[in-house]
């Protein structure tokens, strides 16, 4: 039997920690989309977060499984989602923002969910039939996630005085959060060269397209601000991860193997 | 928020062809389009559906409790309506 060459544990150790990151994104999206669970504004809604939380962790779970799979070392989903540390998560900063009020939820859910249209969209034509095969089931959800924050984004930025200011606020704070989302790294360019990854900074026109025909029609804007905010992708976190992270971990950490 | 300016639906949904739309339950939103998203969320997340309906609740025209007698009690005297008045001939066995 011959040894793994060095560079195949490379290529192995990459894709791991390519579909890692996008379990990181999703759960962490996820998580902050269970906190709405008994505090939506009323019970359908309530219900319709719930449910798109569900898809998100869903999601997780599907890129966190194989990424235990490519491991072969025994680790399981859960170890990625539970045991690891600030640090070691990489998604993107704009998915561990607060919750904030019902404007600045939806306004994030726009952002993220117009790109992961375009991002999915992309990911059916990788190399990998793993990524494929979860593209093709998450831009079902995808699509209908996109559906909903639109209608809400031109309800409320078309609403009243008082719903348009909220949601005018939430673009102003999060706009900054971006930009991340269209730069890639080393590992993801060695990825792209194979065929693998995502060019993410492809998608950064057709997504600027789309946002600015949903805010045209609510009456809504993008701020001129040039401040921006990167660091997800490295492990550079806003304090609020932290946080979301000791919430979600500390039952598992805490009775280690519980089941119920 | 509150419900209180929302619109009431009622939701039927077809579990598989060849049934019929079953009325399941009612929900609150602002218009049809949303009624049908939430109906989803609410009423088809684990048995999956093929077909959803929704109603406002005010477009369905109701019959009254208070109309019951005049409703439905005259086809309770008029059992040669139903089909078990009358007697089967003894030739047919099964049926």
């Amino acid at each position: 039997m011959t040894q793994p060459s060095h560079n195949e544990v490379n290529r192995q150790q990459d894709l791991i920690s390519y579909f890692v990151r996008l379990g990181d994104d999703a759960i962490v999206l996820g998580h902050r989309m269970s906190e709405w669970v008994s505090n939506g504004p009323f019970l359908e809604e309530d219900i319709a977060l719930g449910n798109v939380a569900l898809d998100y962790i869903g999601r997780a779970r599907m890129f966190y499984g194989h990424a235990a799979t490519l491991s072969g070392d025994g680790k399981t989903e859960d170890d990625f989602a539970f045991l690891r540390d600030e640090r070691e998560f990489q998604n993107y900063l704009i998915n561990e923002l607060p919750r904030g009020d019902f404007a600045y939820t939806i306004v994030r859910q726009l952002m993220v969910d117009l790109y992961n249209k375009h991002f999915l969209q992309a990911l059916k034509s990788s190399a990998d039939e793993t990524l494929v095969a979860i593209a093709e089931k998450a831009s079902k959800e995808t699509s209908y996630h996109c559906r909903r924050s639109k209608s809400w984004t031109l309800r409320l930025g078309d609403g009243t005085a008082e719903s348009h200011r909220r949601m005018q606020l939430a673009i102003d704070e999060i706009w900054g959060y971006s930009h991340e989302l269209f730069e890639t790294d080393d590992l993801e360019k060695r990825l792209i060269n194979t065929g693998i990854a995502v060019n993410c900074e492809q998608l950064k026109a057709l997504w600027l397209a789309d946002i600015e025909a949903v805010f045209n029609e609510a009456g809504l804007t993008i701020p001129e601000l040039t401040w921006t905010v990167r660091g997800g992708r490295s492990g550079y976190h806003t304090e609020h991860l932290g946080h979301l992270l000791t919430q979600m971990q500390f039952v598992y950490r805490s009775f280690p193997g519980a089941t119920w | 928020m509150t419900t209180e300016n929302l619109e009431l639906f009622e939701v039927f949904v077809r579990p598989k062809r060849g049934l019929d739309h079953k009325h399941v339950g009612s929900l609150h939103a602002e218009d049809k389009e949303q009624a049908l998203e939430y109906a989803r969320d609410v009423y088809t997340r684990r048995t999956e559906g093929i077909s959803i309906w929704v109603v406002k609740s005010g477009d369905i025209c109701a019959s009254q409790e208070d109309d019951r007698e005049s409703f439905f009690d005259p086809s309770d005297d008029k059992p040669y309506r139903h089909a078990t008045y009358y007697p089967l001939p003894k030739e047919i066995s099964n049926m």
